[in-house]
């Protein structure tokens, strides 16, 4: 992993890796809608079901990608390489994105199956706030001029961030058990079907290559921009 | 010790003289109070269910009001780079500061909390509850708030951003504090009081570390 470390070999070695990368993530993505649309409706949700497939894998993109801008802020804080920062800072709109999406398609199921756009159930709550320490983070690093010391403040933001958000998941399920919820909120009791499961797990294959190669193409535009800064820099000192 | 006890008098003294900030954080917090009932209306049995909530959000919302002068206010006026060269680690002077902060804040909130739960009807039993969360919740509020503010220091506008960052960190003390309240009217014990004293205490503990981090990287620049 290090040895990508390198801005000059990150860029020949994504520049190869992304058409295929790019068209693995179409490949899986097609075929999954395709299974997942041609799939029976469920015996209770009826065709409603079928939101399933693009709104479970947003979801575990959303809290992957949190993960992960917590990795490369802690290999930025330690290590002190540009490429980590680059990376912590283009996966944060991404994921921000993400949450989105499994907040709106989650709510369009809502609306058929509980009756309502939204509930305050524990995981809605917990990915309302998830949402919101998202765009808290984004709004630091866009404050922030300066782009290293943007970096480090966003850094620690992020590792604050990531200590605290079990216990944010822990608060928001004991309040919700606390107070019961309004509506039965459980989803698969039973076991879900192999007709589900496989266009589940080809979409969520589909979204973690999809969300990777948008990474790497936003890593690699701000590693360019960076360089035209630089050029134009040199141009008019 | 002595300069920590130096810095606290200090920051006390700035914040309870003119231009402070402490008394209007009463007044927004008293401000709140009263909107509430006027907005949701005055069903007493509604009041009195809400008010734990309520005076829980007031007091957090109110707490992040002279947030971001916390290191601001030095960092303008260069008094900053003099604490961070005087021998007190800068998480020492963050601890000294959200003391100072939750002096000057959380605890004249916490000590009003019952006299705006008239306003709301609140039945007895629901006051130790609720003066006992707030003062063991509102140096979370300091703490988590110190965080934003050393994050936001040297940005222009950071006290926009501020609450924004804060207000999601937030979140377990709100839910556990406000918590604490309900139950205690309907005479449940759900640990709640003890949840947030431990959040509490975490954060103390933690986050001037954090803080002092963030306070370290705009001084260095």
């Amino acid at each position: 992993m290090f040895a990508l470390a390198n801005p000059k070999r990150f860029m020949d070695t994504t520049a190869a890796l992304l058409p295929w990368l790019a068209g693995a993530a179409a490949l899986f993505l097609a075929v999954g809608l395709y299974l997942g649309f041609t799939a029976p409706p469920d015996y209770q949700q009826g065709d409603t079901v079928k939101i399933m497939f693009i709104h479970v894998p947003a979801a575990w993109i959303a809290m992957l990608a949190y993960g992960l801008i917590a990795l490369a802020s802690l290999i930025g804080l330690v290590n002190r390489h540009p490429l980590a920062d680059v990376a912590a800072k283009t996966a944060a709109p991404l994921g921000a994105l993400f949450t989105a999406l499994a907040l709106i398609t989650g709510s369009l199921w809502g609306r058929p199956m509980w009756g309502t756009y939204w509930v305050w159930d524990a995981r809605l709550t917990s990915f309302l706030i998830l949402l919101l320490l998202y765009l808290g983070y984004i709004a630091l690093w866009n404050a922030i001029e300066d782009e290293v010391r943007a970096a480090r403040a966003c850094a620690i933001l992020a590792l604050v961030g990531v200590v605290n958000l079990p216990i944010i998941e822990f608060s928001v399920d004991w309040w919700n058990t606390l107070h019961q919820g309004e509506s039965i909120l459980r989803v698969g009791g039973p076991l879900i079907a192999g007709v589900f499961l496989w266009p589940l797990g080809l979409m969520a294959v589909g979204y973690t290559l999809l969300f990777v190669t948008l990474w790497i193409v936003r890593i690699r535009t701000e590693i360019l921009e960076r360089r035209a800064r630089a050029l134009i820099m040199q141009g008019t000192a | 010790m002595t300069a920590f006890r130096v810095l606290l008098l200090r920051d006390l003294r700035l914040a309870t003289r003119a231009g402070g900030g402490m008394m209007l954080a009463l007044a927004f917090f008293a401000g709140v109070a009263v909107l509430v009932p006027l907005g949701v209306g005055a069903d007493p049995r509604l009041l009195a269910r809400i008010a734990g909530g309520v005076l829980w959000v007031g007091a957090v919302l109110a707490g992040l009001l002279s947030l971001d002068r916390m290191f601001q206010a030095d960092y303008e006026d260069g008094s900053l780079d003099l604490i961070a060269l005087a021998p007190l680690s800068l998480e020492s002077t963050v601890l000294a500061k959200i003391a100072a902060h939750w002096l000057t804040t959380g605890l004249p909130l916490t000590l009003l909390s019952p006299v705006l739960a008239l306003l709301f009807d609140l039945p007895a039993r629901g006051y130790p509850a609720l003066v006992a969360s707030l003062a063991l919740g509102t140096p979370a509020v300091s703490a988590i708030g110190a965080i934003g503010a050393a994050l936001t220091l040297a940005v222009r506008r950071g006290g926009l951003i501020l609450p924004l960052i804060v207000l999601p960190l937030l979140a377990p003390a709100v839910i556990f504090g406000a918590g604490a309240v309900p139950a205690a009217l309907d005479g449940l014990s759900n640990g709640a009081l003890w949840l947030v004293a431990a959040f509490s205490t975490a954060a103390v503990l933690l986050s001037p570390f954090a803080a002092g981090a963030a306070v370290r990287l705009h001084l260095a620049g």
